[in-house]
């Protein structure tokens, strides 16, 4: 019972962070999409190793690369921004249109 | 009661996800997302993962707060006043993320879950010290040289100066017709003010 209760809630941020990095405009914002799809996958890790793992010291290391993974994602993401803001001024996805010809 | 507060937890952390997306400033966004971060940590600490959900909160309360400032910088609505929506491809996304969901609970509810809780009198966080420094030590490993990688990989796209002087220096986009005008915006040219400025920043 708890673990589906984790596992939904679990999906339910994987669908809302889906939605934020399709939908927002601004880089940004575009991020935090992206890092609630990561919350949703941390969530459903904690409970698989939880309730069905019976213990198993991977799981955790599992959990913790996610982390890794999420501090990565954030530090060349913003990196990513800042020089895209450098040299086009660009903050929105719309402002890119140079690579699309 | 486990079940009850891991419930609340995770319906609190789906509400704040759910708001990261609603809210009129950055900023408040930025913190929702912290909340929901804080959330997950707490169903942790509550599901017997004392190290990931303590490390879950303070990893996710400085990075939020780093966030915060990225956000202060970029942000279009300092005070949240006016409303604020930006938006492309709404309903593909709607549609996407309500797929997601779907698919991903049906599978939830209609697989049998497998069921073996950790022992009670197990020792979590001792184990998962042994794991790392044992067996997953290359992991362990791999990831701080990762770490350290992007690091470097940071401080490089986001300093101004590349080695040989100013990065973009004599940068031009290439031109449609050999030699002729550049097809698409010039950087130095201050493209991407389409619909909206950065008065007072």
């Amino acid at each position: 019972m708890t673990l589906t209760i984790v596992l939904l809630g679990a999906a339910a941020l994987v669908g809302i962070g889906l939605y934020g990095a399709l939908s927002q405009q601004s880089f940004v914002m575009l991020m935090m999409g992206l890092e609630l799809m990561l919350n949703g996958a941390l969530l459903a890790i904690i409970g698989f190793w939880s309730l069905s793992l019976g213990g198993m010291p991977e799981g955790q290391l599992l959990a913790i690369i996610v982390m890794a993974v999420m501090a990565v994602e954030m530090a060349i993401g913003f990196a990513l921004i800042v020089a895209l803001y450098r040299k086009r001024q660009a903050d929105m996805t719309e402002s890119l249109g140079t690579l699309k010809q | 009661m486990t079940d009850l507060a891991v419930a609340l937890l995770a319906a609190f952390a789906v509400w704040t996800g759910w708001r990261v997306f609603r809210v009129d400033s950055m900023v408040r966004a930025s913190f929702s997302l912290m909340l929901s971060f804080v959330a997950v940590g707490g169903i942790g600490v509550l599901l017997s993962a004392p190290y990931i959900g303590v490390a879950t909160v303070f990893m996710m309360a400085v990075e939020m707060m780093v966030m915060a400032i990225f956000m202060v910088m970029f942000m279009m609505n300092p005070a949240g006043l006016n409303p604020m929506m930006m938006v492309h491809q709404h309903r593909l996304s709607i549609g996407a993320g309500l797929v997601a969901f779907i698919g991903l609970g049906a599978a939830v509810l209609l697989s049998p879950l497998p069921r073996d809780p950790v022992p009670e009198e197990a020792q979590v966080v001792a184990q998962l010290g042994h794991e790392l420094l044992g067996p997953s030590m290359l992991i362990f490993e791999t990831a701080g040289v990762t770490l350290l990688a992007t690091m470097v990989g940071a401080v490089i796209l986001s300093s101004r100066q590349g080695r040989y002087g100013a990065a973009d220096e004599g940068a031009r986009p290439p031109g449609l017709t050999e030699g002729g005008e550049p097809a698409g915006r010039r950087p130095e040219g201050g493209g991407g003010h389409g619909h909206h400025h950065h008065g007072g920043h």
